[in-house]
């Protein structure tokens, strides 16, 4: 199973364009894949004969998961091998679930109690309780029960012998977590381990779909790995408002787009980037990796979860620009057409909370980025201007750091700059 | 202190409470004359008085439908039932009349009745005297049902049990009367009703069970500590009300259970401790519970054999403990 971005941890196949016995072309279409949010079709690597496809269509695995054979390359040469379609570089991770799923199908085991008939291996309770406390990957553990079974006390034996430790804090493994993959343990649509009363005859049960569960895994990866810090600046808006108002229907008429405060924000947060570099950031375990590039995400809300697509290089556009460019992507996002590159590489996050009437929002950090900041409703209210009391146009904006990338004062800075140009904006 | 076996425990205690409390008196089958088939109360009718120590006709209903009167009445009288495999006759009186005394009269009256009875095989007893009970009564709110395995927990509980303002079914498996020995405190002492009692204290698994298993738990635990499997094993002691406590903590220590009893194993007291584990302590475990139990026939067979096939053994005990160690 190919990577296709560089959150994605697993995908489902969903039509296979080729049939076993059929001659492949190199980079011809070779089956589609569905993933968080895009469908994609996936070329092929190799030229061959497609001899057996392991993964049946409408199933999903995990990215680096072998998923079809493709032998006897049909050009010649040294063809005697053959190839098998993964990813070019599956993750250690991925290569441990490997081998966890070939310790399942071991022999010996009675009654179902170690080996699944499925692909997956079967943990006791103990045990996942255990790796999601400590963390564990559970691939990664060797397992002494019968048949390989991995006991409770291999996890904890593996915990004190300070493996899970390695796993945990080496650097490349915590890029490779914030990047790529949530510690499996920590699969928020896993059976949650709270005792759950089971659905009644009067309850809906709502089967998760793809992308409410990498909602749910990027959120409980977010809140669990980021400390969070959160601080609200007030922004007196009037004179932009007034301003807006003067020129939306010239707007309109020229650029064929709605003059919002959306994109109005984004340059200015653009600009407080400038600022305060430090902000477009990403947390890499024993460094801190500060992007040259400012790729703006926008989240927008879609008929059942949230889509972030991402503006590339939001500095370089006009406010004209950047009205389309978002325009773009919010009609992309509801007509499902998002590709991976337009959900890739953010390093910051917008999101219009303002939209729907909050004046107030703790917003999650989009991982691995270090900082999102929300635009509140515009809400007109009583204001003390020079010591006299005006009515006036007031939006409210909220911004959640990663605390290890950043500190209060540039958290501040950077608001504050972005308060600062809304309350004296200047197109252009 | 004295060491001494489960029946010269009870024996005393018996004893004891009839010199100490007038408001005692045992009755039941061959308890005067004979002094009890196991002559448990030998020479009681001489000291004690034939008012006081009575010899009934073979009607075991009657036997409790006067104690459960007299205890009504306030006195507390003793009532053996000869062999549990005995008791049938006497159901009604036990399950209609004595454990819901109190919540029928809303308090106004209690039932201060022990019913002593031998129970369980090993002795060669055959169809009518080797049955085991406990699951039949252990069902009933307003019964206690107690089921010591040491001389010192017999003493003990026995006294609890005749100062207890409720019924209590008070189950001394026949094997352990002679075979099983220890110290006895002297004087008089109460062992709580409704605590378990760690007998091996092991980190690797925990045996669940009580009687005269515990004694083969024991053992088996022993013999294979030298394999390094370190079992715990827990006595209930009391089988209702039920220790879940130390049950759950148990369980949640070592992460895996092996539930022994020698009475059937459908239905039986290891299906509510399986039960308990289950709701309390489920993510804790790190392998299915285990029962080790009688097999569900209608009866233990007079042929060494099949009474063999039919009691849990010390070996049969280790084999599941290794068993459920090494999944």
């Amino acid at each position: 199973m190919p990577q296709l971005g560089e959150t994605v941890t697993e995908g489902t196949v969903g039509r296979w364009l080729k049939k076993v016995g059929d001659q492949v072309e190199k980079y011809e279409p070779l089956l589609e894949v569905e993933t968080d949010k895009v469908a994609s079709e996936i070329p092929s690597p190799f030229a061959g004969t497609l001899t057996s496809i392991l993964a049946q269509e409408g199933t999903t695995v995990p990215v680096g998961a072998p998923i079809c054979e493709i032998g006897g390359a049909a050009g010649g040469g040294s063809s005697t091998g053959s190839g098998t379609a993964t990813s070019a570089a599956a993750s250690p991770a991925t290569a441990q679930a490997a081998s966890g799923a070939s310790q399942a199908s071991s022999p010996g085991s009675s009654a179902g109690l170690v080996s699944t008939s499925g692909n997956g291996v079967r943990y006791s309770p103990a045990v996942r309780k255990l790796a999601r406390e400590h963390r564990v990957d559970l691939g990664a553990v060797s397992g002494t029960g019968r048949g390989g079974r991995v006991t409770a006390h291999d996890v904890t034996a593996h915990v004190g012998s300070g493996a899970a430790a390695a796993e945990r804090y080496s650097p490349s493994v915590q890029v490779a977590s914030a990047a790529i993959l949530p510690p499996r343990a920590l699969a928020a649509h896993a059976p949650s381990p709270m005792p759950v009363a089971p659905a009644g005859d009067e309850d809906t049960v709502i089967r998760l779909s793809q992308m409410r569960k990498t909602i749910a895994e990027r959120m409980v990866l977010s809140t669990s790995t980021i400390p969070h810090a959160w601080c609200m600046m007030e922004a007196d808006v009037t004179d932009l408002s007034r301003w807006r108002d003067k020129e939306k229907a010239a707007f309109k008429a020229r650029e064929g787009v709605n003059l919002t405060y959306l994109p109005i924000v984004v340059s200015t947060v653009c600009r407080a980037i400038r600022e305060v570099p430090a902000v477009n950031s990403t947390w890499a375990g024993d460094h801190i990796i500060m992007r040259k590039h400012i790729n703006v995400g926008i989240a927008i809300d879609v008929e059942d979860g949230l889509v972030v697509p991402v503006v590339r290089d939001a500095d370089r556009f006009s406010l004209a620009g950047l009205a389309q460019a978002i325009n773009e992507l919010v009609d992309k996002a509801r007509k499902r057409r998002l590709t991976m590159a337009d959900l890739s590489d953010g390093t910051i996050t917008v999101d219009n909370t303002g939209a729907l009437g909050n004046v107030a929002s703790v917003p999650i950090i989009n991982p691995p980025q270090a900082a999102i900041i929300t635009m509140e409703a515009v809400v007109k209210r009583p204001w003390v201007v020079n010591d006299a009391i005006a009515i006036r146009s007031i939006m409210n904006l909220c911004l959640c750091i990663d605390h290890r990338v950043l500190d209060g004062a540039a958290a501040s800075r950077f608001l504050g700059s972005v308060k600062a140009q809304l309350e004296s904006f200047q197109p252009g | 202190m004295a060491t001494k076996n489960l029946l010269e425990a009870v024996r005393e205690t018996l004893h004891d409470a009839m010199a100490s409390d007038e408001r005692v008196f045992i009755m039941g089958e061959d308890v005067g004359a004979r002094g009890n088939v196991f002559l448990i109360t030998a020479g009681f009718q001489e000291e004690f008085g034939r008012e006081r120590i009575i010899d009934t006709p073979l009607a075991e209903a009657s036997i409790i439908g006067v104690a459960i009167g007299a205890a009504m009445a306030g006195l507390r009288p003793i009532a053996e039932i000869q062999f549990a495999d005995f008791i049938y006759p006497a159901f009604n009186q036990i399950v209609g009349e004595a454990a819901k005394t109190r919540y029928r009269s809303a308090g106004g009256n209690t039932c201060p009745l022990v019913i002593r009875t031998p129970y369980g095989g090993g002795v060669r007893g055959a169809l009518s005297h080797s049955v085991s009970i406990e699951a039949l009564f252990y069902h009933v709110p307003g019964l206690r049902v107690l089921a010591p395995s040491t001389p010192a927990d017999a003493k003990g509980l026995l006294t609890s049990a005749i100062a207890d303002e409720d019924p209590v079914l008070f189950l001394e498996h026949k094997r352990t009367y002679r075979l099983i020995k220890g110290e006895v405190p002297e004087g008089r002492y109460t062992v709580p009703i409704g605590k378990a009692d760690i007998a091996r204290a092991g980190k690797d698994l925990s045996v669940i069970t009580y009687g005269l298993m515990r004694h083969f738990a024991v053992e088996a635990a022993e013999k294979i500590a030298a394999e390094g499997i370190d079992a715990e094993v827990v006595d209930l002691r009391s089988i209702r009300p039920m220790d879940r406590e130390t049950i759950v903590a148990s369980a949640t220590k070592t992460r895996r259970v092996l539930v022994v009893h020698e009475d059937n194993k459908f239905g039986g007291v290891g299906a509510e401790i399986s039960a308990a584990i289950a709701e309390e302590a489920l993510f804790e475990l790190d392998a299915p519970i285990k029962r080790l139990c009688g097999p569900d026939v209608p009866a233990m067979g007079y042929a060494k054999e099949y009474e063999e096939a039919f009691m849990p053994s010390p070996d049969r005990i280790a084999d599941a403990m290794r068993e459920l160690a090494r999944f």
